[in-house]
């Protein structure tokens, strides 16, 4: 198990490999559908928001608003990430993202990206929202909420040992297409 | 109908928060069943030590709650228009309680009310008997499963798959292989072969009301859903799409009548999070059973 701090060096993530089980310690924000479009097609980050180093979370939470005005977590895992394909890359490069955390895997454009630019992809246990959800100690903040609605917008979260495997990593390899050509071969033995 | 509206909301937290138990018996068999020390092993304790706490803090098992299925079974005379309209306030108040996400979305104006409900959403479907009892199943059926889902009109040249159970089997396990672990496997198979586009989806999430311990009472398609669960499990595919032994828990497949030049197959996926639950309702309206 190796322990993930934000930010994150080029060193680290280079030095991870596919299969390696992490945890993660620091920050996370989410970005979904709306916020990979919107950035792709030239929109702005708010000010506050600081990707350099960081990890990208494809997840819409369950958010409730305490009394206070503060936002508590309720649940918090990860959404499938393939849709974010078309984008991925792109965003990895513009902004200096050392990982991305989502369910499913991604594709050669996003395995591209990973390895010109020193990136993970990181999987979460899908549908682990509770789990997931107790590793975020504090919401930090929250971004582009009115325009986006709750799930697709931006929200900052401080994590505390945020279980996640590489399955895709900074040299070229992949355990989804590993896995996907192993199956289909195994299928076509059985037809 | 105010206490129907509390049971209501009491089926939507329930079915959001705990897993019935068939589904929980096959998630425990499956984390014996993997090599110790894999990644698909730690996936599954994973995956056990959420429902645990879904179920003790009563919250919702997946933050994808998932689109709103109920299935009603009613004695002749119920209204429905009053039922849909009970129905609609349990999913808002459901919502503002946590026990749903703000999940539903305008599909024109791309605007998220907060509400969960509008065209379509939450989706009643009715059947009348002739019984005095009402009974009410619910569905949350999440996206990224539904995203995998697949309909083949057959015959499908590329898969070599003809008009008969074979060509079935070959595009159902097709459907297996192109949805790997993308729609949170261990996943449960619903199918309909026949029908018409829209018959045919409809009756393959039918299939989900079925416990996953029962047998298929038409032995060929018993036959098939058995054939269809063992094979898939030697796919290597896994928890998550990680590689393991378990990449289906469960197969459900029915048959439709079709017209003589349509043959579809309508494959339906269930993540693991297999939200289903249902309750029987007392003459007023109180919740006297739970059906799994
Ligand atoms: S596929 Fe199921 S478990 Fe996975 S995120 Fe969607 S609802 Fe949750």
């Amino acid at each position: 198990m190796t322990t993930l701090t934000t930010p994150i060096s080029e060193a680290t993530i280079r030095a991870l490999k596919v299969g390696d089980e992490v945890q993660i310690n620091g920050t996370l924000y989410t970005g979904r559908d709306a916020v990979h479009k919107y950035l792709h097609e030239g929109g702005q980050l708010p000010p506050e928001v600081n990707l350099a180093g960081g990890l990208l979370y494809h997840c819409g939470p369950v958010m409730m608003k305490q009394d206070d005005g503060t936002w508590k977590c309720t649940a918090a895992g990860p959404t499938t990430s393939i849709r974010e394909e078309p984008y991925q890359a792109q965003i990895i490069g513009d902004f200096g993202l050392r990982g991305v955390i989502g369910k499913g895997g991604m594709g050669d454009q996003t395995l591209a990206g990973c390895q010109a630019h020193g990136c993970v992809y990181l999987h979460a246990i899908g549908g682990a929202a509770q789990v997931l959800a107790e590793c975020v100690t504090r919401v930090k903040g929250v971004y582009l909420l009115e325009q986006f609605g709750s799930p697709e917008a931006i929200w900052e979260l401080e994590v505390v040992n945020f279980p996640a495997v590489v399955t895709m990593d900074a040299h070229g390899n992949s355990l989804h297409r590993e896995v996907f050509a192993h199956s289909q071969a195994e299928l076509a033995k059985r037809l | 109908m105010a206490s129907l509206l509390d049971s209501l909301i009491e089926l939507i937290r329930r079915t959001s928060a705990e897993l019935p138990e068939d589904v929980n018996a096959a998630l425990v068999r499956s984390l014996e069943a993997e090599k110790k020390g894999t990644i698909a092993e730690s996936a599954l304790k994973l995956i056990e030590r959420n429902i645990e706490l879904a179920k003790r803090k009563s919250q919702p098992i997946c933050q994808d709650t998932g689109s709103v299925i109920f299935y009603v079974e009613c004695p002749l005379g119920l209204d429905q228009l009053a039922f849909e309209e009970t129905a609609r306030e349990a999913v808002q108040q459901a919502t503002k309680k946590g026990y749903l996400r703000q999940n539903s979305v305008d599909s024109i104006t791309g605007k998220n009310d907060g509400t969960n409900t509008g065209p379509g959403a939450p989706a009643v479907h009715f059947h009348q008997h002739r019984s005095p009892e009402t009974n009410i199943r619910l569905i949350l059926k999440g996206g990224g499963c539904e995203n995998v889902g697949a309909q083949y009109s057959l015959p499908a040249e590329k898969l070599h798959a003809n008009r008969d159970l074979d060509g079935c089997r070959k595009v159902i396990l097709d459907a297996v292989l192109q949805a790997q672990g993308k729609g949170c496997g261990p996943g449960i198979l619903g199918v309909c072969i026949g029908g018409d586009r829209a018959t045919g989806y409809e009756f393959s999430k039918q299939q989900f009301l079925r416990k996953l311990d029962d047998r298929n009472p038409e032995p060929k398609l018993d036959a098939l859903e058995q054939d269809i669960l063992k094979t898939a499990n030697e796919l290597g595919i896994g928890p998550m799409g990680f590689g393991g032994k378990t990449t289906l828990l469960g197969v459900k497949i029915c048959a439709a009548n079709r017209v003589p030049a349509s043959y579809f197959v309508s494959v339906s996926y269930m993540c693991w999070a297999y939200r289903r639950q249902g309750v029987t309702l007392g003459a007023d309206s109180q919740i006297t059973g739970w059906l799994y």
